[in-house]
């Protein structure tokens, strides 16, 4: 997140006191990112360094923060430019079920049924909380609630497939006497759930 | 008393060599104003569930009860009449008469349980007024889109009182903004006393019930219920 380039937007409208911008901030992610105050002015310093601010002070003698044209130039160099991804996130969930396959006494197939649930509750909380915002018109923060459904239901769909591939692969080694196991006692389901 | 109770069923298909266990001692007790997803992969024994549910199939082992009453000890005659006023079903398409308004669609259940046609369409009028479908009253389906078409379907589904509904995959053919509006339609349903059970491969639509219980090769492998405080999820105050 790029708290340096969503100040310059905020002091594009015109200029502005730190703790302003603080505040501003916050209200425009729906208090996603809360920011601390120093935070808000080290970045405030490293712009002005950088030419892309100006200080000045108000009639109160306050410091007042102005954005300067490189500063413009910059705010619409960070819209016309994608975000980037990150190329290999760090992913402890691949890591555990390529060593659980690694490992003889852990069920690669219960790790991924525990993610499964785990990640099914995590999807029920963010819904409830997405019904309160639309309630509530607070368009950021039900944007913000949007993405972590849709990566939940990501990681959701991986586990399917990650469990889809173990099975084949257990398939190719020969491990045919047994179809589907049914004479087999299953292990007991996986639940879980406050109270 | 539970409004379904489904204790230890197994329904098998075929013998010998034919032999297909579709569900296998598998147990759910749904509660009034509960919304219950079920969700698995294709072949899990998902619809088999549902139908044992609405009574459109027998369990070969076990009992389901509705209301506390068990389906396999009714007689063809009262069977009939507790799944007309009792569950409500909704599927994936084709659930509305292309031929009735959508107002005559939610007033037939009605008519057909002897309302008068009058009484019928004025108690269809309101209850689509209440799910914000008043306007497109008296559209013909063709002319709704998906989305009211399957928030009709529901509101047709739960009329005279029905305590049990029952979806199958009835967001399929919808986009994501309009499977929200019908998802919230059935949630607000358990408000009013209702209890849902959904069916669904979609883990989106499954995060808007109390309970999603996972199946596969017909058997329960797993069941999610929220956190019941906000200690999951803080929003930072």
């Amino acid at each position: 997140m790029s708290v340096r380039h969503s100040l310059l937007v905020l002091l594009d409208a015109g200029p502005m006191h730190g703790y302003g911008l603080k505040t501003e901030f916050e209200t425009a992610t729906g208090d996603v990112w809360p920011l601390n105050v120093g935070q808000v002015y080290t970045t405030l310093a490293r712009l002005e360094r950088d030419g892309l601010v100006s200080t000045g002070t108000d009639a109160d003698g306050q410091k007042i923060y102005a954005i300067t044209e490189a500063g413009r130039g910059e705010v619409r160099r960070w819209f016309e430019t994608p975000v980037a991804r990150e190329v290999v996130p760090r992913q402890e969930l691949a890591i555990k079920l390529v060593f659980a396959m690694r490992s003889a006494a852990v069920d690669v197939a219960d790790v991924v049924q525990r993610q499964r649930v785990a990640t099914m509750r995590s999807l029920q909380e963010v819904t409830r909380l997405k019904a309160d915002a639309e309630a509530d018109g607070d368009l950021a923060w039900l944007l913000m609630l949007d993405a972590l459904v849709f990566q939940a239901e990501a990681e959701a769909r991986w586990l399917d497939l990650c469990e889809a591939r173990l099975a084949r692969r257990s398939r190719g080694r020969g491990d045919r006497g047994t179809p589907p196991s049914r004479a087999a006692k299953p292990p007991l389901p996986i639940t879980e759930r406050s109270s | 008393m539970p409004i379904l109770e489904i204790d230890r069923a197994g329904r098998v298909f075929g013998s010998g060599e034919a032999r297909v266990v579709a569900l296998d001692d598998v147990s759910l007790c749904v509660e009034r104003g509960e919304f219950v997803a079920i969700m698995g992969p294709s072949g899990s024994g998902k619809s088999t569930l549902l139908h044992l549910a609405g009574g459109l199939d027998r369990p070969t082992s076990g009992r389901v009860l509705l209301n506390g009453r068990d389906l396999a000890g009714m007689s063809a005659a009262d069977l009939s009449l507790a799944l007309r006023r009792e569950i409500g079903f909704v599927f994936q398409g084709l659930n509305l008469l292309p031929t009735l308004s959508a107002a005559e669609n939610v007033a037939l259940p009605l008519e057909l349980d002897g309302a008068r046609p009058r009484a019928a369409m004025s108690a269809a009028r309101s209850l689509l007024d209440s799910v914000g479908l008043g306007a497109v009253a008296d559209r013909f389906p063709g002319r709704l889109s998906g989305g009211e078409q399957q928030r009709v379907a529901i509101a047709r589904a739960v009329t005279g009182g029905r305590t049990l509904l029952l979806a199958d995959e009835p967001t399929g053919a919808l986009d994501t903004v309009s499977g929200e509006a019908v998802m919230g339609l059935l949630r607000q349903q358990c408000t009013t006393g209702c209890a849902v059970v959904l069916i669904t491969h979609d883990m989106r639509h499954a995060a808007w019930a109390d309970r999603v219980v996972f199946l596969r090769d017909g058997r329960v492998t797993g069941e999610a219920a929220p956190p019941a405080g906000p200690e999951f999820l803080l929003r930072p105050a």
